[in-house]
């Protein structure tokens, strides 16, 4: 007598206030999926508290959320209707905690926006529509709640579903209905309203039923991901989840980014039952190979047509709950289905306020809560699809320390000539630079900053800014960056010449290197043997010998410094 | 895939998960049906090996056909089993007489932490689910837990796409919680499924049998007469009462389990 019903999780999002949790709790209790204990435990809390009672009460389980009146944390509640299992997640709707209304929209297929009928479009409308795109999630329904403060009055719920309807247009979400309700006297929730007879669209829970599984994963390219390499016993198995695709034993299969390519010689099981000649999206497996290599866990299985992107550069849509500022500059560590490599963020393309839509170009970092098209660069490269392509080989988190700040999801690859860097320009000759940033100590956060100079390219004749805050490098000075092999020349402060470290000759003025470190030179002779050293890499042995930090920079102390970037040599 | 198959495959993954990341692992094992399920997936999971130790806080409370069970099973499915006990509790004289919660506090949450100061634990896999109670409603399935396994359930870390908290400082541990999103007839649809050995204390005798199995003097029986999963499974279907109700410390505080689970209650 196995269960084999679908289930649908659908997630109630919108500002705060509106009723999420209401809606919710009444669908529960209409529908009588509530425990005898649960009303009765609500009704008691509501009597000891002096309050009246709230459906929202059913859903908002800690003691904070019932004496505050909202919602904290994410939870989720099973019910069904004759045609299927719903899970349904109630989101908070206060900004303080969108990162708790992010962990349960990420999980849900269909969500409904709640909206109240009294104060409209509020920022959290807004910004969750907008979260529910990047999440990927389409189907959408639009719940305008509270009808019965403005008298199930027509026209204002027309003007709610206008304005709404325009803005969500910009953002590629197109809701299936737009549905007029009041969830505390229950109209439009389970059945049809007498007093919004007006409306002809569906109910609450007819709209649900009118939502469909999403299904596609199994037709795409396979796309299994090693999790893990198990040697408990003579079998070397490669175990993991099959995100994409299907995978039968005797495939031909290519292992990225290591190009290696072998057959699948067995799918193994613990009980005969399991055991199987094929396997697909969704399913946790273990396999083993025809040939041996060292395998690792981040590696992904694919077919040898249909294989994923290997880069370590592309173009993201990213969403920003961490504590701290997601800044240019600082490693981050990206996590993408089993790969985990450090990263930066090389552009801030766009950031966007997910409430207006207003957007900030050349931004240098993004605030808690924020959307923004960023472009990043992973240290090793990674294996990847545009989330338009494969939605579970296309998002990735983005951990700042110990917290997972951000999420994403992958929009293109970038080429490393698109970059676009602060730079000495001549021609078609660029040098980028570091030298104009600034360092600061944070007497706050008793750290040394560093601040990123806005992105700018600077072409011969240009004037440069020699003198900063925190460095001076005079009018005149040659900066070598041996990196690129490039050597410019700043002459009573505008950018004179680029050339080849060939061709320069020491000269007796300020010199430096790309990141505004003084270089200890002397002579010609010195310059030959700077050069000789670098071939043998840069350590501290070679920093400390040629280098000096505080020739031409100072460190200055600064209350709070907000575009944070690690130091680094 | 139906939705018993897609369950399995998630809190697999989940398994594999916490054993690649985590450091030292435990899994907690109450012997009730819902870590017997969890058992069962660990097997799955690594192919018939289990690669860390189980754990039983044992309260010297169970009920007594609970200790012979265990110890039978542990046997059968060859798993390195730690039992533990918070002796000098007992000996002092705790027991439910001097307070539910207290009692609950001392033999199980203190039992507990001392286990994970005993071993070091990075990681314990834990059956509970969040269709329990309220408290457990709220969970992440990595949930962190500072170094005297206290619960900032108003501070959780966002959970996303199946990427989990897995960097958290020295001395904090997560609990991992594989099957937070089945509800108790999925339990019951897999045991039947899997055929999974499982105590009869859950089948009626005499009209009563336990939906929930913990203390002797703090766990009741319910009015039934299922004696198959089968006929379980109809009765759960027409129920109006919590699963928990029987469990008499949840009753003592209209927020008790979260007040215990915030001090680090399983």
């Amino acid at each position: 007598m196995e269960n084999t019903r679908e289930q649908l999780r659908i997630v109630a999002v919108g500002h705060v206030d509106h009723g999420k949790s209401t809606v919710i709790g009444r669908l529960l209790y209409d529908t009588k999926s509530l425990p005898e204990g649960a009303i009765e435990k609500v009704k008691r809390i509501a009597k000891e508290t002096g309050k009246p009672f709230e459906y929202a009460y059913l859903l908002d389980a800690f003691e904070e959320e019932q004496k505050q009146g909202i919602t904290i944390d994410t939870t989720s509640l099973q019910f069904h209707t004759d045609m299927r299992d719903y899970v349904i997640i109630d989101a908070p709707g206060h900004i303080e905690f969108l990162k708790n209304m992010i962990t349960g929209a990420a999980s849900a297929e269909a969500a409904l926006l709640i909206i109240d009928a009294k104060e409209g479009i509020q920022e959290q409308s807004k910004r969750h529509g907008y979260i529910l795109s990047l999440l990927g999630i389409k189907q959408v329904c639009v719940v305008v709640n509270k009808m019965d403060l403005i008298s199930y009055n027509q026209e204002k719920f027309n003007a709610i579903k206008k304005q709404m309807d325009e803005f969500l247009k910009n953002l590629n979400v197109h809701p299936m209905s737009y549905i007029p309700i009041s969830a505390f006297y229950g109209e439009n929730l389970t059945s049809k309203s007498e007093k919004l007879s007006w409306h002809a669209g569906p109910t609450v829970l007819e709209a649900l039923d009118l939502f469909s599984q999403e299904e596609g994963l199994e037709a795409k390219p396979l796309r299994f991901p090693i999790q893990d390499v198990y040697k408990f016993d003579d079998r070397r198995i490669i175990a993991g989840r099959i995100e994409a695709g299907s995978l039968k034993i005797g495939d031909e299969i290519l292992i990225s980014p290591s190009s290696r390519t072998t057959k699948v010689k067995s799918i193994e099981a613990f009980v005969e039952k399991d055991r199987v000649d094929s396997v697909s999206a969704g399913m946790s497996v273990g396999i083993t190979f025809e040939d041996e290599f060292f395998n690792k866990r981040g590696e992904i299985i694919s077919h040898k047509i249909n294989a994923p992107i290997t880069s370590n550069l592309f173009k993201t849509n990213i969403f920003w709950m961490g504590k701290n500022n997601f800044v240019k500059g600082k490693k981050y560590k990206i996590k993408l289905v089993t790969q985990e490599v450090e990263c930066e963020i090389v552009a801030f393309n766009k950031v966007i306020d997910a409430s207006t839509l207003a957007t900030y170009e050349n931004a240098l970092e993004a605030k808690t809560n924020d959307v923004a098209e960023v472009t990043i660069r992973t240290k090793e490269k990674i294996c990847f699809d545009k989330f338009a392509d494969n939605q579970n080989t296309g998002r990735f988190v983005i951990v700042d320390g110990y917290d997972v700040s951000g999420g994403g999801i992958i929009s293109g690859v970038v080429e490393e000539d698109d970059v676009v860097v602060t730079s000495l320009n001549k021609d078609e000759i660029s040098l980028p630079i570091n030298c104009f940033d600034e360092f600061y100590f944070d007497i706050k956060a008793l750290e040394i900053k560093k601040k990123l100079m806005k992105v700018t390219q600077f072409k011969v004749g240009a004037n440069v800014p020699f003198l900063g805050e925190s460095y001076d490098y005079k009018k005149d000075f040659d900066l070598i960056a041996l990196n690129a092999n490039l050597v410019a020349k700043v002459r009573d402060g505008i950018l004179t010449d680029i050339i080849l470290v060939k061709d320069y000759s020491y000269a007796n003025t300020t010199i430096i290197n790309e990141k505004g470190f003084g270089i200890n030179l002397t002579s010609g002779e010195d310059l030959l043997s700077y050069r000789n050293d670098y071939k043998n890499g840069v350590n501290d042995i070679f920093a400390n010998k040629w280098l000096n930090f505080t020739k031409y920079r100072v460190i200055k102390f600064k209350d709070v410094v907000d575009e944070i970037v690690e130091y680094e040599i | 895939m139906n939705h018993l198959d897609t369950l399995e495959a998630e809190s697999i993954f989940i398994l594999r998960e916490s054993y690649k990341k985590l450091g030292k692992l435990g899994m907690l094992w109450s012997i009730g049906k819902d870590s017997t399920v969890l058992l069962w997936l660990a097997k799955k999971a690594f192919f018939g090996h289990c690669p860390f130790p189980f754990i039983h806080v044992d309260t010297k409370h169970k009920i007594p056909a609970m200790i012979e069970y265990r110890d039978m099973i542990a046997k059968e499915f060859n798993i390195d089993l730690i039992v533990h006990t918070n002796q000098e509790a007992i000996d002092a004289g705790m027991g439910p007489q001097c307070g539910r919660l207290v009692c609950c506090k001392a033999l199980k949450t203190d039992g507990l932490q001392q286990v994970v100061t005993k071993y070091e634990f990075d990681g314990l896999i834990l059956g509970i689910r969040s269709d329990e109670e309220g408290s457990r409603s709220k969970e992440r399935v990595f949930s962190e837990r500072n170094k005297d396994s206290e619960w900032d359930y108003t501070n959780q870390a966002p959970e996303l796409w199946d990427q989990f908290k897995t960097d958290f400082p020295k001395g904090n541990h997560i609990r991992v919680h594989p099957i937070l999103h089945w509800n108790e007839i999925d339990i019951w649809s897999y045991i039947q499924r899997e055929n999974i050995p499982l105590i009869d204390l859950y089948f009626a005798k005499d009209g009563e049998r336990y939906r929930s199995l913990g203390c002797a003097e703090c766990t009741g029986k319910i009015k039934s007469n299922a004696t198959t999963i089968d006929q379980i499974i109809e009765e759960l279907k027409h129920t109006t009462t919590g699963e928990r109700a029987g469990r008499a410390q949840d009753q003592e505080d209209s927020y008790a389990m979260q007040k215990l689970r915030k001090d680090g209650y399983m």
